[in-house]
C-alpha cells in the first residue's frame, strides 16, 4: 500500500507545516523544537513555561496516538542503552552549537529561504547518512 | 491565551510527526540508508512540509504583527561557520546512530520505555553542556 503511506507521508508533513505556520501567525516564532525544548533549562530565549507548554503538548499528543493507536511511536532498533544516551547527548551538544534541527533548519529555515539553514540541512543530512552507512554496511552492527 | 497557544500547537506538530511516521525509528533510519534498501517516504514528509510552511510564512509575514505578540521572533543570525556545521554534523551522528531527533524523541517518550526516557536525559544533559560552553 505505497500510495497510502505516501499520503500519510504528506499529510504528516502538511500537518507539522500548520504546526509551524500557526507558532508564527500567533506568537511570531520559529517553530525549532530544540531551541524550545533547551529554553526549559537555559529560560534564555523566553520565559520557561511556553517552552514547558508546548512539550507538554508534543508529549499528549504522542501519549493519546500510544493509547489509542498501536504501533504509532516505536522504541529505537538499537536498544543498548548506552548507544542511546551517546546518541542523545549528541544531539543535544549539536543542535545547541548548530542552533537548529530537522525543525528549525530543515524546514522552517528551508521554507524561509535561509543560507545558513541550507547548508545545517546539508550538513546533518549528509552526517546522518554517512553515520547510517556506516553502522549498517561498514561495521555491520544490523539494526535495520 | 499564549500559554495555551504553545500547548495547542505542541499537540498539532506532535500529531503531524505521528502521521508523517517520524517518531518511527525504523523508518527514520531507512529513510537515511540511501546505499541500502531505501525507503523515500520521509522526503514527502520533508517536502510537504516545507511547501506547507513556505505558504504560510509568506502570507503571514504580511501582517506587520503577530496575533499574541507585538512583533515578530525571527532568527537574525546569518553567519555560516565552524561552529554552525560541526554542531549539525554532531546533530546528523546521534540522529543517524539510533534514528530519533528531538521532536519525535519527546513525543515518542510518552511510551515512558527506558530507551527513550534514556535518549531524552541524555539531549538535556547535552543541551545543558553546550549551554555551560556558551
Amino acid at each position: 500500500m505505497y500510495i497510502l503511506q505516501y499520503s500519510n507521508a504528506i499529510l504528516g508533513g502538511a500537518t507539522i507545516g500548520l504546526a509551524a505556520s500557526l507558532l508564527l501567525l500567533l506568537n511570531g516564532r520559529v517553530l525549532g523544537i530544540s531551541g524550545i525544548a533547551a529554553n526549559i533549562i537555559s529560560g534564555q530565549s523566553y520565559s520557561r513555561k511556553y517552552s514547558i507548554s508546548f512539550v507538554c503538548g508534543l508529549f499528549l499528543a504522542g501519549w493519546t496516538a500510544f493509547t489509542l493507536i498501536p504501533g504509532a511511536l516505536a522504541d529505537s532498533p538499537v536498544t543498548d542503552l548506552k548507544i542511546l544516551a551517546l546518541a542523545g547527548l549528541l544531539v543535544g551538544v549539536g543542535t545547541r552549537l548548530g542552533n537548529g534541527c530537522t525543525s528549525g533548519h530543515g524546514v522552517c529555515g528551508l521554507s524561509r529561504f535561509s543560507k545558513r539553514s541550507l547548508f545545517a540541512t546539508i550538513a546533518f543530512m549528509a552526517s546522518a547518512i554517512a553515520t547510517v552507512y556506516l553502522t549498517q554496511h561498514i561495521w555491520e552492527l544490523g539494526q535495520l | 491565551m499564549k500559554i495555551l497557544s504553545y500547548f495547542f500547537i505542541g499537540m498539532v506538530f506532535g500529531v503531524g510527526l505521528i502521521l508523517s511516521g517520524m517518531t518511527l525509528p525504523l523508518k527514520v533510519l531507512g529513510f537515511l540508508d540511501i546505499f541500502g534498501n531505501w525507503d523515500p517516504t520521509l522526503a514527502f514528509v520533508m517536502g510537504a512540509a516545507v511547501i506547507t510552511t513556505t505558504i504560510g510564512y509568506q502570507l503571514i509575514l504580511r501582517r506587520s504583527s503577530p496575533v499574541l505578540e507585538n512583533s515578530f521572533f525571527l532568527p537574525t543570525e546569518r553567519v555560516i561557520d565552524t561552529k554552525l556545521l560541526l554542531g549539525a554534523c554532531m546533530f546528523g551522528m546521534g540522529w543517524g546512530l539510533v534514528g530519533f531527533c528531538p521532536g519525535p524523541v519527546l513525543t515518542a517518550v510518552s511510551s515512558l520505555t527506558t530507551g527513550t526516557i534514556a535518549f531524552v536525559c541524555a539531549m538535556f544533559a547535552g543541551f545543558w553542556v553546550a549551554g555551560l560552553a556558551k
